[in-house]
């Protein structure tokens, strides 16, 4: 009797045991993820001197905030904590470590900053937690070999450079070229892409190279050396005001040359509206991200998604700033990411599917740039398409322009 | 006695006249301290024994200033110039010349003694505020020195350097974490004892001497130029170890860790601790490390506003900070 009733109790409990191993067997998980929750660490400088950053934390914050009400990722939700470290290179350590030894995230995503990633860069690797797409420019993060664990994001610097100056090589090869650029390690990286791709014809095609300091109140006297010396074509290396400034002073002179921005400093709104559209018409500069504020994307189906987006989960918030854009094309690819893993939450696991995007395209890149990650190249973003500023706005010609292309 | 001096006399009250057994704790409770700070790191997390750790270095950057401002009574905002030079002298000599990392320390101390003792030469004809605002130029001045072209082999420019942390020697079983917090408390303590003589000694009366009035002391033979500047030199150097410890701590130094933010948190640090209370410095590292994480706690979009606020309290209900609490604490008991 007893042993007819035991029966089906103990096949019901063979069957949960074997059913839950098997679910065992599926789902694996390092910490920072369960059944229900992936959580997620970063740094931004909220506060301090590179405060206007903070507006990316905040963008994938509440871009998480919407994948949660969405229902999460394959039913789990983001946990989403981002600590201030005012962009100094100590506090980051103390916020990290406390993010991978106190809260015990699964991975760090998008830090902002290169000193501040340089100082946990090695930490991280160590531990062999991602350090999944840094907020930097530098070229350094893309270096599988010595950091596996360390991936970033944006198109570098130098790379950027070299497409100019590749592209003036085809298309102007009689160039005279002259430079101005930023006297710190943003400008320098991009003086030394430009003189790479110009390769051995770098020093006959470049007449001048001139440098102003970051804070320089006017860059003026910078614009009229450089026009003494009547190079056909001014390179333009600077940041947001400087680079209005350039753009301005270089017309007020009656100087047509031909001029080359860097993406950095392309925003319609804080440089070219500033500088006078009469006065950008014909600059040209190069782009792999949609312009927030330009009207040409109004009925685009992906910028529509980041209006929405904006609308609900942060109203008020200002649609030209180019930290928003970049937030939510960065938050939507480590969403993509993650749903490559699956129920394997396991760090290791995240870095494989990291470097495993093939042409995915988040809302807010232009129409033809992809991304696309592989175990040796651990830079997502590597392509760029020419621009030339006409009317209002930016007009996109020519093809895709790649780093890969470069290298060949 | 003409307006202008009366003004001069008034300066020279800004630090307050702090009896030398006053600067110090009674030794029963050195030794609970001390017993607590030896036991504590065996039962937290390696995050945290980094946290005290920075609390240790803080503190000793504190601790300078609080011998050059409540000892020899003269202000200065430029304790992170000499910080990053200890750092930098550290981080150079680990990476570029293979020098092991406890070597380095009494390097950088040399080295930021004689920068500190340079620069109190031309800063002696300064007092008060005028000497803040000189200290105020080194500080500001200082990440964009480091940056400079021709420094940039050693320094590593705006990438700063990366500095490898120290496995525990001898074999013992601890993590590095554990190693380098024990090795930082005996290099505190060391120095602790050091400040505590040096304050108690000839020397010391010299400075104090100073603090309370130069004319004074001078008639007394007090060589009042020495005497400030060797306070500067001593305070320079201790701030160097401190930054020393600080990059190995972080592994990591660049131009802007070490900008006019640490020298005004420094600053903070003293007046929170209480001037000329040598203990309180490491109350005031504890507040500038902890309350900024407390204050982010309470509200991330307002956290400058909330440390504010919770400055603006400690200043209101405590003017002279932790030592007028231990000394409430002593005569209630």
């Amino acid at each position: 009797m007893i042993a007819k009733t035991l029966r089906p109790a103990l096949l019901a409990v063979a069957i949960t045991v074997f059913a839950s191993g098997a679910a065992l067997a599926q789902k694996k998980y390092d910490a920072g993820a369960t059944d229900t929750e992936i959580r997620i660490g970063n740094t931004s400088p909220y506060s301090g001197p590179a405060s206007s950053y903070g507006v990316i934390g905040r963008t994938e914050e509440a871009f998480f905030k919407m994948i949660n009400d969405k229902g999460g990722i394959n039913g789990r939700k983001i946990k989403f904590i981002s600590y201030d470290d005012g962009y100094s290179p100590p506090k980051t350590v103390e916020q990290v470590r406390k993010l991978v030894e106190s809260d015990e995230v699964l991975l760090v995503f998008s830090s902002i900053g290169t000193p501040t990633n340089s100082a946990i860069q090695k930490y991280l690797n160590s531990k062999k937690v991602p350090q999944l797409f840094v907020a930097s420019g530098a070229k350094k993060w893309d270096d599988p070999n010595n950091f596996p664990w360390t991936m970033g994001f944006l198109l570098d610097f130098q790379t950027e450079a070299q497409i100019y100056a590749k592209w003036l090589m085809k298309e102007k090869p009689d160039a005279k070229i002259g430079i101005l650029y930023q006297n710190d390690d943003f400008g320098k990286e991009y003086l030394r892409g430009v003189k790479d791709g110009l390769g051995a014809k770098a020093s006959s095609m470049i007449m001048m190279e001139e440098s102003y300091e970051v804070s320089e109140p006017s860059i003026d006297s910078h614009i009229i050396k450089l026009k003494a010396a009547n190079p056909d074509v001014l390179m333009i290396f600077a940041t947001i005001k400087s680079g209005a400034q350039a753009i301005k002073r270089t017309a007020e002179l009656g100087w047509k040359p031909l001029q080359i921005i860097n993406n950095g400093a392309s925003f319609v709104s804080s440089v070219m509206k500033p500088a006078g559209f009469e006065n950008a018409q014909g600059v040209l500069s190069a782009a792999y991200a949609k312009d927030g504020a330009d009207p040409q994307w109004n009925d685009d189906p992906g910028m529509k998604r980041v209006y929405e987006f904006l609308d609900k989960y942060m109203p008020g918030a200002d649609k030209t700033d180019g930290g928003i854009i970049h937030g939510y094309g960065v938050s939507q690819t480590l969403v993509k990411v993650l749903e490559m893993c699956g129920d394997d939450l396991t760090r290791a696991n995240v870095m494989k599917q990291a470097a495993s995007l093939r042409d995915y395209a988040p809302d807010t890149l232009l129409p033809g740039v992809k991304i696309n990650t592989s175990s040796t190249s651990y830079a997502p973003i590597t392509q760029l398409r020419m621009q030339r500023f006409k009317g209002e706005k930016w007009e996109l010609f020519g093809g895709l322009l790649s780093r890969d292309a470069q290298r060949e | 006695m003409s307006a202008a001096e009366e003004v001069v006399a008034e300066g020279h009250q800004a630090v307050e006249a702090v009896p030398k057994r006053a600067m110090t704790l009674g030794t029963g409770t050195s030794l609970v301290v001390l017993a607590a700070l030896v036991i504590a790191p065996v039962f937290v997390k390696n995050f945290i024994i980094f946290q005290m750790t920075m609390l240790l270095i803080y503190g000793l950057a504190v601790l300078a200033l609080n011998i050059l401002t409540g000892g020899s009574g003269q202000f200065s905002l430029g304790q992170s110039a000499f910080y990053a030079v200890g750092a930098y002298t550290t981080a150079v000599l680990m990476e570029h010349f293979n020098i092991n990392y406890a070597l380095t320390l009494p390097i950088a101390g040399v080295v930021c003694f004689g920068f500190g003792f340079l620069f109190g030469q031309p800063a002696l004809r300064l007092s008060g505020v005028y000497l803040a605002l000189a200290t105020f130029a080194l500080a500001t001045a200082m990440p964009q020195l480091l940056k400079l072209n021709f420094l940039e082999h050693w320094t590593g420019g705006v990438q700063g350097l990366v500095v490898t942390k120290p496995d525990a020697p001898f074999g013992l079983p601890m993590s590095q974490d554990m190693w380098l917090y024990y090795f930082t408390l005996v290099v505190t303590i060391a120095i602790y004892i050091f400040s505590v003589n040096l304050l108690r000694s000839r020397s010391g009366r010299a400075f104090m001497a100073i603090r309370d009035n130069e004319i004074p002391a001078s008639a007394m033979g007090v060589n009042v130029a020495l005497y400030k500047t060797l306070a500067f030199g001593v305070s320079a150097a201790i701030t160097g170890i401190a930054g020393s410890l600080g990059a190995i701590a972080v592994q990591f130094v660049a131009p802007d860790s070490y900008t006019i933010t640490l020298a005004i948190s420094l600053f903070l640090g003293m007046v929170v601790g209480g001037v000329g209370w040598l203990p309180g410095s490491f109350v005031g590292a504890a507040f500038i490390i902890f309350v900024p994480n407390i204050a982010e706690g309470i509200s991330k979009g307002l956290s400058g506003a909330v440390f504010g606020v919770l400055l603006f309290l400690v200043i209101y209900l405590v003017p002279h900070g932790a030592r007028q609490v231990a000394i409430a604490g002593k005569s209630e008991s």
